[in-house]
């Protein structure tokens, strides 16, 4: 194909160009006509196609995203917001710490190992770019059912991939979640989150400012990997040629991202850039007009000074490949030579592509020819915005008119039966088989992982202050009530953080839906968002950024609405942190909260095929008072652990089994009592001497407290029903390596 | 006392490894791949990780390494060196070390709390356990199975080169539970544990390999 340059464009304004299959509308590519008062040449096409999808504009979920600014709580911990590549958060003690999640869904479809492993790297990247040290990684994931024979091709080479590329890096994976649902057979989830960590002063932001700047590209050749994997893997339901689009998968090398990190952390020490951006979906279309549009405005590139893979590639393509391990940086010329030499000691390729310029105008020549011409917001920012139809799907007043209806156990055996099934169930069983394919132990700092209710890092070895995170999500109450399921979700979240002892600070989400062409889709889609920016506005947590993953459904199967909220808090000293279950007999056990009969969703439910009834009623003011319970609890709790999916009969079953000490309880109505997740409920266990201490939290923070028991022999016993800890650890334990060897 | 901890381009642990070093009582000092100087250093840790990315096998370009040059004469000397992971599968691909690690026997990575026994006590980096210790420190790698030819193993077994095996069900598919193995000085030691991330039971799930790092500061003080 000849070289396309906009004095070709100005002379053939009427050339057909392929914009449909680029993914753009017509008015889409009548728009960019009229921006630009001409045809877009064809790297301009290839630019605002990829700038202007769904994945990289948030063209249907920016009009219910802009909530979050909206209606964010007042908070002094908020250092940089929404709309940077990761929100950073002050912590304390000058420190500062950014986190966020992204999804790498439909790739890890079409290519696990590739597909997980790049995700990882793609947000590893993020992090890294505000200026922070990666610290740790964390992977919620969700799978077909745990014995489709598809589920044994997609996750065991997820699960390889998140653990190749994270281990690689050195990054201890902290925990996450795995769950199975038969709707995202086809549509597996991966989403990734990772957390950094630095000081005030070292925070980076991606802007080119400065005329005269240079534009520096460093890390890995580009090669032809992942061209149009951004709108096209991410924007369009997989028909049945899912293999043909294989090539579009992009590959990682974890080794040349370990070094890319080491170099660029050695740079930022050295004050050597003023602006920073990675190259991830979009490569260098998204990273040459942000960084123009969030500095000075305009850049000038010289395209055939990027170092290739494959020599053979065209502008466009070099301008859409999404080839991993590149970052652009912009770098003041008095720098350049000390930038430079330290690219060298770590073997980094890097070339300076081209300079800052005042003005308004991204121009980009390929041999001297001038290719492109676009003011660069318009390629960033002023894509097209939609205010899609949204509609309450039929579904929803059909389930919730409904009630679930299940068998509640009531005889010892059936109450062992019922423990033991939840205990062996796939989404409930123990996830060593996963988890133990990844390091927890790198760095050195890693304080709690998978099984504890959160991830928690030790981030100043002489001041013990840490950071504790968890991922949550609730599709089945999603999907019953998608704004009670957000809510929930962030409520889990935070207890999940606030049971160990840190304080809940900052937010963020991964927000994975169907098509928003579905109206129905659309407004689970605008509930969640509701549900989440309402919630976080009352539980005065910001929200600091997030991701938005669309077109996960087959045909029109659309996954569960899977909002995934993470929630990040923060500990004064992490030797204090308490830990999820206990090691001594003696000890009370007591529920913290009160339980309802709340089967609608519950994991009982799920197993009795019923996904009906009306999602529990998040009450926020109520999780803050638990939150302030166990934060002043955590001085004397010896052990505390949230409930959550599969009730007290989980709980219990995970507190027990962790080190090994039974527990003796009695319960009324306990076929109820077991089974039920209504929200906002806590195990804990104190030191009998300590009764007093917490009765006058429970009347103080006015939660209401019921003894269950106390802890100590070989069993795990319930009013008639013992259940020896071996029975339980093997029904617990054998699930996975059953499924998947 | 210095002891020196290496970094390759693609090492993870060295940051933990010097932690531990100074955790022991020695002073850590930073060596990097491309060094041509061994700082004065009395004795060397090689940390765990992916040198090189692992590329063409485990350890296989760092032994080319400038630094490794210098190691591998002074190891030949008699100076004490520690191999944990990645740094053991350099000693092997150094010829330090006989044999080989080769990839899990169930293929999968494993990172798990793991017993292991100290069944020689007498080299440098075992010298502060009592002869048949056991210790609980973490086991993380994905090619950690030791593999030797038979006249290899009945040399290493014959002569108590064997310096510490997993206790329980074989993690990896090693030879003879091998976890660990010495030369015939005694002075160079390839485990495939981490004793460095069982320093404290705050980030490890026991102090115990603490002992790896006391253990130098007595070899030095004979």
């Amino acid at each position: 194909m000849a070289l396309d340059t906009v004095a070709i464009a100005q002379t053939t304004p009427d050339n057909s160009q392929p914009f449909a299959e680029l993914g753009l509308k017509p008015d889409e590519y009548a728009r960019i006509k009229e921006i630009l008062g001409r045809r877009p040449t064809s790297s301009e096409l290839a630019m605002y196609s990829v700038m202007w999808s769904e994945h990289c504009s948030y063209k249907s979920s920016k009009v219910h995203l802009k909530q979050f600014g909206e209606k964010a709580p007042k908070s002094d911990a908020l250092l940089v917001g929404i709309g940077e590549n990761a929100g950073v958060v002050d912590v304390g003690q000058g420190y500062a710490v950014t986190f966020k999640i992204e999804s790498h869904n439909h790739p890890s479809f079409v290519e696990p190992y590739q597909g997980a492993a790049t995700g990882v790297g793609g947000i590893v990247r993020d992090i890294l770019t505000m200026g922070a040290r990666p610290i740790a990684v964390m992977d919620p994931l969700r799978f077909g059912p745990a014995d489709a024979p598809d589920t044994r091709r997609v996750l065991p080479g997820i699960v390889a991939g998140v653990g190749g590329y994270g281990n690689c890096l050195g990054l201890p994976n902290i925990g996450g979640e795995v769950t199975f649902d038969e709707t995202y057979a086809g549509n597996p989830l991966v989403n990734a989150l990772c957390v950094g960590v630095m000081k005030h002063s070292d925070i980076k932001l991606a802007k080119a400012a400065g005329a005269g700047n240079l534009v520096v590209l460093y890390g890995a050749k580009t090669g032809g990997d992942g061209i149009g994997g951004v709108s096209v893997l991410a924007s369009e339901t997989f028909g049945a040629g899912g293999s043909t689009k294989r090539p579009s998968v992009q590959v990682g090398d974890p080794f040349v991202e370990k070094v890319l990190i080491e170099c660029s952390l050695e740079i930022f020490a050295e004050d050597l850039v003023v602006g920073i951006q990675d190259l991830g979906g979009a490569g260098l279309s998204c990273a040459t007009s942000e960084l123009a549009s969030g500095g000075s405005g305009g850049m000038k590139v010289q395209l055939d000074k990027v170092p290739l893979r494959d020599p053979s590639l065209s502008p466009e393509e070099i301008l859409m490949s999404e080839s991993q391990e590149r970052m652009c940086a912009i770098v003041e010329p008095s720098k350049i030579d000390r930038f430079l030499e330290i690219c060298k000691k770590w073997d980094v390729t890097v070339t300076v592509i081209g300079e800052v310029t005042d003005g308004n105008h991204l121009e980009i020549t390929w041999n001297g020819e001038l290719i492109v011409d676009v003011p660069p917001r318009t390629v960033a920012h002023d894509g097209p915005v939609y205010n899609r139809p949204l509609a309450q799907p039929d579904y929803i007043n059909q389930v919730n008119s409904q009630t679930v209806n299940v068998p509640i156990p009531v005889t010892a055996s059936e109450i062992k039966a019922a423990v033991l099934k939840l205990a062996a169930a796939p989404n409930l069983a123990d996830k060593s088989w996963v988890t133990s394919q990844y390091d927890k132990y790198v760095q050195g700092n890693t304080i709690q992982s998978q099984p504890d209710d959160s991830g928690m890092i030790r981030i100043d070895e002489t001041t013990n202050l840490g950071v504790a995170i968890s991922t949550d999500a609730n599709a089945n109450w999603s999907y019953l009530n998608p704004y009670q399921g957000a809510k929930l979700a962030l409520a889990e979240a935070a207890r999940n953080i606030a049971t160990a002892g840190a304080r809940p600070l900052a937010v963020t989400n991964c927000l994975n839906f169907g098509s928003p062409e579905d109206p129905g889709v659309m407004w689970q889609f605008a509930e969640s968002v509701r549900g989440l920016a309402d919630g976080c506005l009352e539980m005065g947590l910001p929200v600091t950024g997030g991701n938005v993953s669309f077109y996960n459904q087959t045909g029109s199967v659309a996954i569960l609405p899977t909002p995934v909220i993470g929630v990040l808090g923060v500990i004064q000293d992490v030797r204090t942190r308490t830990p999820m279950s206990f090691t001594s007999a003696g000890l009370d056990l007591y529920l913290v909260g009160q339980t309802q009969e709340d089967l609608a969703g519950s994991e009982w439910a799920f197993l009795h095929n019923q996904r009906v009834g009306q999602a529990p009623e998040a009450d926020l003011q109520r999780e803050m008072r638990l939150i302030e319970l166990l934060l002043e609890g955590n001085s004397f709790f010896t052990a505390a652990h949230d409930l959550s999916q599969g009730g007290l009969s989980a709980g219990l079953t995970e507190m027990v089994l962790r080190h090994k000490v039974g527990a003796t309880v009695s319960l009324e109505n306990p076929g109820v009592a077991l089974l039920s997740e209504t929200p906002g409920r806590v195990i804990v266990a104190i030191n009998p001497a300590d009764t007093s201490k917490l009765e006058a939290l429970a009347i103080k923070n006015t939660i209401a407290i019921t003894k269950l028991g106390t802890t100590g022999g070989d069993s795990l016993t319930i009013n008639d029903a013992v259940i020896s800890l071996a029975e339980l650890s093997t029904a617990h334990t054998s699930t996975f390596p059953k499924l998947f060897g | 006392m210095r002891v020196g901890v290496i970094t390759f381009p693609g090492t993870l642990d060295d940051r933990d490894a010097a932690r531990a070093v100074g955790a022991g009582g020695a002073e850590a000092v930073a060596l990097w791949h491309g060094d041509a100087d061994l700082k004065s250093v009395d004795a060397v840790v090689l940390p765990g990780g992916f040198s090189y990315g692992d590329y063409l096998r485990c350890g296989a370009i760092s032994r080319f390494a400038p630094v490794m040059q210098l190691v591998i004469e002074a190891a030949n000397k008699g100076m004490p060196v520690l191999g944990i992971c990645n740094g053991f599968q350099v000693l092997c691909e150094s010829h330090l070390l006989p044999g080989a690690l080769t990839r899990n026997s169930d293929l999968h990575f494993l990172c798990r709390d793991q017993e292991i026994e100290v069944v020689n006590n007498q080299t440098a980096w075992t010298n502060s356990f009592k002869q048949g210790e056991k210790v609980v420190i973490p086991l993380k790698n994905g090619e950690g199975s030791f593999q030797c030819d038979d006249q290899t193993l009945a040399m290493l077994e014959g002569e108590g080169r064997v310096i510490a095996r997993y206790v329980g069900e074989n993690p990896n598919g090693s030879r003879n539970l091998i976890a660990g193995i010495s030369n015939a000085k005694g002075n160079v030691v390839g485990l495939m544990p981490h004793p460095e991330h069982a320093i404290n039971e705050l980030t490890g799930p026991s102090a115990q390999g603490l002992g790896f790092f006391t253990s130098i500061l007595n070899a030095m003080v004979k």
